[in-house]
């Protein structure tokens, strides 16, 4: 077994993204993921990569734009308020077709909101956020171990399907500490070779031409659906679900990310009472676990169905559009980066679930 | 299962008396989450976090009702005394807080960990002393596990290592 | 029969785009002409702006890049670090990057990043249809100045050279114009400077380039370079504002 390590969740994520390949970071500073930069600050020059503290989250995914354009494994991290600057530069990126990871570490909002753990950037994540037809691959760890496992492959992701890969995190899972494994130092000779790069030697018919502009209407609807072709490959490929008791479960909680670990605490009270309840956490937002989910609203044994969210009710639309309206969805949320705990998710069930 | 709430000021090594528990569980093969406050409140106000322990893989790092309370400024005891569960465990650092505990359905230690701290020469170190007495009460870790933990998690400030196990075992051996 | 004169290899066949009169076309060859006497060929790469020279990926034959409006220092930021062996140059506009990109430039510049940045100034927004830029002249009309512009309402225009001249970042910044031969010869040493600056590790170089738009001024191409001469170099003189 590999030797653990107590690791909080913002430094795990940087640790791994070095492991995984990554050679430039560029940031601005925002609560609550400092740590990142922080870290990605000193470990990059150890690895002989690039930190760039960038002069604001707009300049920042532009220099991941050109990092990522010139074939490096680039990322940049943020949350909420900053993750909405960047959108610009992820819809180009997403034009541009380049792979890179965008790690947002939720804080509530709107607005300058506050910087407590919340899931509100639901919508902006899996619905687009930036303009333009484009999806991510959106993935939401739910422990520091999985944070480490999902950066690490994040860029061969990326790299595969020519995307973005964001992590969406809240404030709890950057700042929690967890021990963790860390797997060994990935082979940048081992990474797949990337002919659309500009590196530089391009010339005549060679050159490599990193853009999102298509004026004439018919060659851009041709890209759309090249990149539609991806998004669908990806879907199929990619989705990811973690289920827990599920089988005879009467009463299915969901959640996603840290949310659904505290629910999944909430599942054990419940069926210490004898209450049969069951979890399904979606592990990627986008692509939504959509057949693990319409198997559960197709369950004979589920009676209902309730969403825990940090947010007002925006993760209950895709409950109840891939669980195709089958059962009935209740929603129980906390917002402003309030934080529910297992017994108030008991609580409600008991209350209002039949 | 351990739940620990640790509270107190910033600056009185809240966060790190917790994480020393998260180091030992990790040395000692256990699960754990460390969840800390976070934010403004870091400085001057409270500071606060949120320790679980299990052999089992854990769920929910969030706290409602915690099996073990330290509360090392009076606020904090005020914050979190209602929450702690029926025969649970509350430490009181009695430097900082005159009140009594008015439960009696938790077993409180109190602990005047500021004083003990200057006593023995390390006036920052009552964070330890009140460890020591919460592995003492709880028998979470045995002496000797968190002794190592401390060597450990110091080894690359070796000059603290001794201070630090000495305010450790004051608290320990109250 | 003997070759004369040969279009420099740094630039593809493609026809331009720009309008009659335009400077565009003139910067273009000196860029590709400097790149060439840099011997730039298998290491270099281009980022084009969004503007009238969104384009220019379809001009510069090397690797390019197209940019978010105003974000090109970025993305060769980006580009440089990736490849720190590889020539890397921005070619922005005034909207570009004397309004939008503002923060970008500056930034850059004071970063010291060691790419080559040409400014194209022609005092207004060509390719959206003649709308006040940053570097409008007081006075000047614009769609969006129709009355001319008025410094109480409209604000100043913004002198991009004297400004980061002030940062210690840059090695090289110089302000040339395009508008007669003599001119042209001396932006042509100007660029080629800054790319020279590039390849012996100098760090970042700028040079500013006064550019006529006879389209959007609503003059005739001759009209144009005299304005560029008589007008703009008053309030933008030429000269080296940096050099370390």
């Amino acid at each position: 077994m590999a030797e653990k390590k107590l690791m909080k969740g913002n430094e795990a994520i940087a640790e791994a993204a070095i492991r995984g390949g990554c050679r430039f970071y560029a940031g601005y500073p925002i609560t609550p993921q400092n740590e990142i930069p922080e870290y990605m600050s000193w470990r990059l020059n150890e690895v002989g990569g690039h930190f760039v503290q960038a002069e604001s989250e707009v300049a920042a995914i532009n220099m991941v734009y050109g990092a990522a354009g010139a074939g490096g494994r680039a990322m940049t991290s943020s949350s909420s308020p900053g993750i909405s600057l960047k959108q610009e530069g992820i819809s180009y990126i997403c034009g541009a077709e380049l792979p890179c990871v965008i790690v947002n570490m939720v804080r509530s909002g709107p607005g300058l909101g506050g910087i407590q753990p919340c899931q509100g950037d639901y919508f902006q994540a899996v619905k687009g956020g930036g303009h333009g037809d484009y999806r991510m691959l959106v993935v939401a760890p739910n422990s520091v171990q999985e944070c480490v496992d999902i950066m690490y492959d994040a860029w061969d992701k990326a790299e595969k399907y020519r995307l973005p890969v964001m992590i969406l995190g809240d404030g709890m899972l950057g700042q929690i500490m967890e021990a963790v494994e860390l797997p060994p130092m990935k082979d940048p000779a081992t990474f797949p070779k990337k002919p659309w790069a500009t590196t530089g030697e391009g010339t005549g018919e060679n050159r490599r031409i990193i853009n999102s502009l298509y004026i004439v209407p018919d060659e851009l609807e041709a890209m759309n659906h090249k990149l539609q072709k991806v998004y669908d490959e990806m879907a199929k490929n990619e989705a990811k679900a973690e289920e827990y008791l599920l089988d005879d479960a009467e009463i299915v909680l969901t959640a996603y990310g840290t949310v659904g670990r505290i629910v999944k605490s909430s599942v054990d009270m419940l069926r210490e009472k004898g209450i049969k309840a069951g979890l399904i956490r979606p592990i990627t937002v986008y692509p939504f676990p959509k057949d693990a989910f319409k198997k559960v609203g197709e369950m004979k044994s589920v009676k209902e169905i309730v969403t825990v969210e940090l947010s007002m009710g925006q993760y209950i639309e895709d409950v109840k559009l891939y669980t195709e309206c089958k059962k009935p969805v209740k929603f129980y949320g906390r917002s402003g980066g309030n934080i529910m705990a297992p017994e108030d998710v008991v609580d409600f069930v008991l209350k209002e679930v039949k | 299962m351990e739940r620990l709430i640790v509270a107190g000021f910033g600056g009185q090594g809240v966060l790190s008396l917790g994480q020393m528990i998260a180091y030992a569980s990790m040395f000692e093969n256990k699960n754990v989450t460390w969840l800390p406050s976070y934010g403004p409140e870091m400085r001057g106000g409270t500071a606060n976090c949120s320790v679980v322990v299990d052999e089992a893989p854990i769920a929910s790092p969030i706290i409602a009702t915690p099996d073990t309370l330290i509360a090392m400024n009076k606020p904090s005891l005020d914050k979190f005394i209602a929450s702690v569960k029926k025969g649970g465990l509350v430490l009181v650092n009695s430097s900082l807080i005159s009140d009594k505990v008015n439960r009696d359905d938790v077993k409180t230690i109190y602990v005047n960990a500021n004083e003990i701290a200057h006593k023995i020469g390390n006036d920052k170190a009552s964070n330890l002393v009140v460890l020591g007495a919460y592995i003492k009460h709880s028998g979470l870790f045995t002496k000797d596990e968190m002794l190592k933990t401390i060597e450990k998690v110091f080894a690359a400030k070796a000059k603290f290592i001794e201070s630090n196990k000495a305010a450790f075992l004051a608290g320990y051996e109250l | 029969m003997s070759i004369v004169f040969e279009k420099s290899k740094f630039l593809t066949d493609a026809p331009l785009h720009y309008c009659p009169g335009c400077s565009h076309g003139i910067v273009h060859r000196l860029v590709a002409e400097a790149l060439e006497a840099v011997g730039a060929e298998g290491h270099v790469v281009g980022v084009a702006p969004v503007g009238c020279a969104v384009f220019a990926y379809n001009y510069f034959n090397c690797d390019m890049q197209e940019a978010a409006h105003g974000r090109a220092p970025a993305v060769a930021t980006g580009i440089k670090y990736v490849n720190p062996d590889n020539i890397v140059f921005a070619y922005q506009g005034d909207g570009d990057l004397a309004s939008i990109g503002l923060a970008e430039i500056l930034h850059a510049a004071a970063r010291g990043v060691n790419i080559t940045v040409i400014f194209i100034n022609n005092a207004i927004y060509g390719m959206t249809g003649g709308q006040m830029a940053p570097t409008t002249l007081l006075g000047q009309k614009s769609t969006t100045c129709p009355y001319g512009r008025d410094a109480i309402l409209n604000g100043n225009p913004i002198k991009v050279s004297e400004m980061l001249a002030t940062l210690d970042g840059p090695s090289y910044v110089e302000r040339v114009s395009v508008a007669d031969v003599p001119n042209i010869k001396k932006a042509k040493k100007a660029i080629e400077k800054a790319f020279r600056n590039q390849v012996e590790g100098k760090g970042f170089s700028f040079v500013e380039v006064l550019c006529a738009c006879p389209t959007n001024w609503h003059m005739s191409p001759l009209q144009a370079v005299e304005y560029v001469k008589n007008d703009m170099t008053k309030i933008f003189p030429l000269g080296v504002y940096k050099e370390v």
